[in-house]
């Protein structure tokens, strides 16, 4: 490909959308999950009885285990959740521009 | 070194010095190596139609980009549930209870990471391994020599930990001794990989995927269906068994630093992993990149959530005490209960499983170590980017060869250690070298060779050093009284520091090239044009 072609892309305000946009999700994304999982992580230094507390009277279930794999079920979500995000925005618009410059 | 000089003078020993002690050794458990052979016959037959398929580089390192998001998505789920996570795990949640969950969370939080950051830009830019998409736009040589580094260290400590969980099942099941075991693991993965290339690999881990999780998935339901299907029963019995702080966070979270840091280590040392990284190569493009995370997460994360039943499972219905006899880290809690639940042959079934999860895992393993050898090394640094594609697979296969002869060794001369814990090495390295260099070289223009250059090697040394000074290593295996470092994963200083000293040096330096470079590979980035 040649650089006039690469610069004329570059320049294009599409384009320029495209990136801020696509930066601004998926920075979102590992944002929340790292909110996520370092809340968790500092539940398990500061509230270590709420975890160990049983989630009804006599029961062996306590909230750290329904916490513990609703974190891992949230994680698989989260990664559905970008594909939907991808699929519906990111995708059209690539799709657009490589019709645009025919690549 | 204690444990170091008991295991290599047990490996001269013609019968490992377990074996005749603990009762679940079974000897030779016909069902185990019925499936075994079986699995053995199919994966070699794999191979040998791979083989055909895999003489240009594209075909021998990313098996010609062909293969699709749910494929991928099982493989790099084959790729990543290792014999630390099956039996290090199950047996992690069974000796120390609800503190195993933590691990395996850490283990799959970083995913979602690698799904938002890393896998379309990965694939857009990447040939065959990551250093490739380090060294995209700086210059090749420094940063493939370090890259490649950060690679085989990874690579490596995940290999010891690979063949200690196979040492301690062959004894277990087999009853063949431990050297002719690991020998034999040693020569099958070297096929694979020297014939079949990431073809064949590829196709050993689906069918090793598969085979693990529909085993775990039977072990659940058997295992909840002597509690009405009803986990609540499982945890109440636990209680009973155990006492209840096993269902509770315990000691792994001794202070936040320390958990932090294991944190760090596990969520982005997942996002540094050469041999998961390379998968990234294997499918057509950047939307099937993203597919495979998704299918990938999932099945994952749906193996910890069982594993934390098979390790419960165990505590109730093996006991703690026969547990422990067998193995100091509780390794051998999932094949014990495999055992409890049904018998001889549940167990060798259970054990053919893990028996091909680990010779999965290696193969893939040796495919990435192998790979940066020959790659990033000998073309990128030696032949400075000029080989004929015959040349640089030949060299591959002699890495092969070398990688899996030092596995080998390594394999027979490291035993006592909890497999999960030498993998959390392997993260913290993986975190802290490989995935900062990464991580700003495709998000941060500003970013120069000589600030990449700053970062893995601080990364490295920092990492290393960390974990020699740490109570792993100082204490336990050098046997001095107190660690000089005082936290059991070195992530949150080295990872830190990594990315700190890369930023700092960038600044310091300039590289108009490199931010050329940057601009020009958005579009290959964003849009995929260009990508191979």
């Amino acid at each position: 490909m040649k650089k006039e072609e690469i610069y004329q892309i570059l320049k294009d305000p599409e384009f320029q959308e495209l990136i801020k946009k696509v930066t601004a999700v998926s920075l979102s994304f590992a944002v929340v999950m790292m909110v996520v999982y370092y809340s968790f992580i500092l539940m398990l230094a500061y509230a270590k009885s709420f975890l160990s507390t049983p989630i009804c009277e006599g029961c062996a279930t306590n909230y750290g285990i329904v916490i513990g794999i609703g974190i891992i079920i949230f994680s698989w979500l989260i990664t559905g959740a970008y594909i939907w995000w991808a699929n519906t925005n990111y995708d059209p618009v690539v799709r657009k521009l490589r019709e645009k410059f025919r690549r | 070194m204690k444990s170091l000089k008991l295991s290599l003078a047990g490996a001269l020993l013609p019968v490992p010095a377990l074996a005749g002690k603990g009762e679940a050794i079974v000897g030779m458990n016909p069902v185990a190596v019925g499936f075994f052979i079986v699995f053995i016959a199919l994966t070699l037959g794999i191979t040998y139609w791979a083989a055909k398929r895999s003489s240009t580089a594209a075909e021998f390192y990313a098996a010609g980009r062909s293969i699709s998001g749910f494929q991928n998505g099982l493989a790099i789920a084959g790729d990543y549930m290792s014999a630390a996570s099956f039996l290090g795990i199950a047996g992690m949640v069974a000796t120390k209870g609800y503190d195993g969950l933590i691990y395996s969370i850490g283990f799959l939080v970083g995913w979602p990471i690698i799904m938002f950051l890393l896998a379309e830009p990965l694939r857009n830019l990447g040939k065959y391994t990551f250093a490739d998409v380090v060294a995209y736009r700086l210059q090749l040589r420094p940063i493939k020599i370090l890259a490649a580094l950060g690679s085989i260290a990874v690579v490596i400590l995940y290999l010891i930990a690979q063949m200690v969980g196979s040492g301690k099942l062959i004894q277990l099941v087999f009853g063949i001794p431990y050297e002719i075991a690991v020998v034999i693991i040693g020569a099958l993965m070297i096929t694979y990989v020297l014939f079949g290339g990431m073809l064949a690999t590829t196709w050993v881990q689906i069918i090793k995927a598969v085979l693990l999780l529909s085993g775990a998935t039977i072990m659940v339901l058997w295992t909840l269906a002597k509690f009405g299907f009803n986990p609540e029963n499982l945890f109440q019995a636990v209680k009973q068994t155990a006492g209840e702080k096993w269902l509770q966070p315990g000691g792994l979270v001794k202070n936040p630093i320390d958990a932090i840091s294991l944190g760090l280590a596990l969520m982005f040392g997942t996002a540094g992993l050469p041999h998961i990284l390379m998968r990234f190569f294997t499918v057509p493009d950047s939307k099937e990149a993203r597919k495979s995370v998704f299918y990938a997460t999932g099945f994952i994360g749906y193996f910890y959530i069982l594993t934390f039943v098979i390790g419960f499972g165990a505590v109730v219905l093996v006991g703690l005490d026969k547990i422990l006899s067998i193995g100091k880290g509780g390794n051998m809690a999932a094949p014990l209960l495999a055992q409890a639940l049904g018998g001889d042959a549940f167990l060798g079934f259970i054990a053919a499983v893990a028996f091909a999860t680990i010779l999965a895992v290696v193969a893939g393993l040796t495919l990435a170590g192998a790979s940066a050898l020959s790659h990033d090394l000998y073309v990128g640094v030696i032949r400075k980017g000029e080989s004929s594609e015959e040349q640089e697979i030949k060299i591959t296969r002699i890495a092969v060869l070398v990688l899996g002869i030092i596995a080998i060794v390594l394999g027979i001369a490291f035993k006592d250690q909890n497999i999960a814990f030498v993998v959390g090495l392997a993260f913290a390295i993986a975190a802290s070298t490989n995935f900062p260099a990464l991580l700003m070289s495709i998000s941060w223009k500003k970013f120069t060779t000589a600030g990449a250059v700053a970062s893995m090697i601080t990364g490295l040394v920092l990492s290393v050093i960390l974990i020699i000074l740490s109570k792993t290593v100082w204490v336990d295996i050098l046997g001095n009284s107190a660690p000089i470092f005082p936290y059991k994963n070195p992530a949150i200083v080295s990872m830190t520091a990594a990315f700190i000293v890369g930023i700092i040096v960038s600044l310091m330096t300039q590289e108009p090239e490199a931010e050329e470079k940057f601009e020009e590979m958005k579009v290959r980035k964003y849009l995929g044009i260009g990508a191979e």
